[in-house]
């Protein structure tokens, strides 16, 4: 009791004894067992808590990036119907919103949900780490995924590329496809090129892998997995809209670079 | 069978430890992994060595006293605790490694021995339900429907032994932490402190020294009780819950 901070430490009227709380929560307390939480442990922001945060903010970014894959799609359509789009984007919501409104709204969002997400990875990595300072000489993964395995450099790897996506499609900081009049002009004279095709293929299958594993992991750290055949549901929704993210990403850019859309 | 094992040796919890390797001759395919290492130390002991330190008890897969890592797996290639690993599941000729349980939170004590006190503070902090001493009620006197009576069966099944954290790639303790919360969950007796239960555990759990859990599979995989994954799912709904009052 006395390693308890002041505060936590109440005397109801009715019974006079000691209530302890593991927490701020009001709502329960016990009356008979004492909690033996060290005080310096409930400031540390608890794993389960990061990884909550992690999961909230990744939900965001698989919403996102289904609704991102399919307005590329919108590049089948041509040049009219790309722009029109791309427009369309940034009048959306008009006049309530002022023009390209929606996308700063998205943008604040993403940049929130970045944030949280990359504070709780690097935070659980080095937690990690530290919890295991002394490797195995000898280790087999038995029972972990690919995708599983390769969710922190994964993870670090579509940092970067969301850095140079943003510097050559949205900023045009980077333009190997020269000066372009129109958005469409700047994708199709972007992917003509097979290196920068490449560099995006590579980017779009490291997140199919990191959807895969994180969909999942969501899933489960949501407690929403909590029957055999739950966990199952949530491997395939795993797979599932890992592929269809790959999938829809991946048709404009080789549609460019095979000449069916120019 | 003839073997080469390479054994950690370690002189105490601070000294420098190394793998050392042994041949052993003549072991027969029937001996359980532990007897093994019995005919290893009764040579040491004759030539006048230190024999190598390993914990055991029930040797009946039933107490969580054993575990080691063997050639990169907890508890060896079976689903079985080591003291019912037998060396049939091995290759004449074959090289193994033998490792104690690596956390931080398990400090070596000597050799192949860990402490594992760090368990028992996470099951002090919340891992029980309280009663009154002197008037027990009859254990069937609460209904409990059956699925939910049999999920907390499964995950009683827990031993403590530890074979989740040393295969987790984060020497996580959830699959531990996750197998007492349902355990507890799922049993009236256990809601009256299911809130407070499962925020001391965690932070017990974090602060002990453990990593947290990225739901690769590795502990279910190793685990002689075969705890499934779910109940790790149980345990972050119990949390996420618990912080946001909804119990």
């Amino acid at each position: 009791m006395s390693r308890l901070p002041a505060g936590r430490e109440k005397f109801t009227r009715r019974t006079a004894a000691p209530v302890t709380q593991a927490t701020d929560g009001e709502r329960y307390v016990a009356i008979v067992a004492t909690s033996t939480l060290p005080a310096s442990q409930q400031a540390v922001r608890s794993s389960i808590g990061l990884k909550l945060l992690m999961a909230g903010s990744g939900l965001i970014f698989v919403g996102y990036v289904l609704l991102h894959a399919y307005g590329n799609l919108m590049v089948l359509g041509g040049a009219d119907t790309f722009n029109n789009y791309a427009h369309h984007l940034r009048t959306f919501g008009q006049p309530m919103l002022p023009y390209g409104g929606l996308l700063w709204i998205v943008r604040v969002v993403l940049l929130a949900s970045l944030v949280l997400h990359a504070y709780s990875a690097f935070t659980l990595w080095g937690r990690a780490n530290g919890a295991r300072s002394t490797k195995y000489a000898v280790k087999k993964n038995v029972a972990a995924s690919l995708s599983s395995r390769t969710m922190r450099f994964g993870g670090v790897a579509l940092l970067l590329f969301v850095i140079f996506h943003i510097l050559h499609l949205t900023t045009h900081t980077i333009t190997p496809q020269g000066k372009q009049p129109t958005p469409y002009d700047n994708v199709v004279n972007s992917f003509d090129k097979w290196w920068l095709v490449l560099i995006y293929a590579l980017a779009v299958i490291a997140l199919a892998f990191h959807l895969t594993h994180g969909v999942w992991s969501a899933s489960q750290t949501l407690g929403l997995t909590n029957t055999a055949t739950s966990r199952a549901r949530a491997k395939i929704a795993g797979h599932f809209v890992g592929a269809l993210v790959a999938t829809a990403f991946l048709i404009p850019p080789l549609a460019i670079l095979f000449g069916i859309v120019d | 069978m003839n073997l080469t094992l390479k054994i950690w040796r370690q002189d105490g919890p601070k000294a420098r430890g190394e793998l050392v390797t042994y041949q052993v001759a003549d072991i027969s395919p029937d001996m359980s992994f532990l007897e093994m290492l019995d005919v290893l130390n009764e040579r040491l002991n004759a030539e006048g060595k230190e024999p190598v330190a390993f914990d055991s008890d029930c040797r009946e897969g039933i107490c969580g006293m054993c575990g080691l890592m063997i050639s990169g797996e907890a508890h060896g290639p079976e689903k079985t605790t080591t003291c019912q690993l037998h060396m049939r599941s091995f290759k004449d000729g074959e090289t193994i490694t033998i490792e104690p349980w690596r956390a931080d939170a398990f400090p070596i004590i000597r050799d192949l021995v860990v402490d594992r006190s760090a368990f028992d503070r996470i099951i002090q902090a919340g891992g029980f339900i309280s009663v009154n001493t002197g008037s027990a009620p009859d254990a069937e006197a609460i209904l409990v429907p059956k699925p939910n009576a049999d999920r907390a069966f499964v995950a009683a099944e827990c031993i403590g032994c530890g074979a989740c954290v040393a295969a987790c790639p984060n020497a996580s303790g959830m699959l531990f932490m996750g197998a007492k919360v349902t355990h507890l969950g799922e049993l009236p007796q256990g809601q009256p402190e299911r809130a407070m239960r499962v925020q001391a555990m965690v932070a017990t759990h974090d602060g002990a020294g453990f990593g947290g859990c990225t739901n690769i599979g590795e502990c279910s995989h190793a685990c002689p009780k075969g705890i499934p994954l779910d109940v790790i799912s149980t345990l972050n709904a119990d949390l996420r819950k618990a912080k946001s009052g909804r119990f």
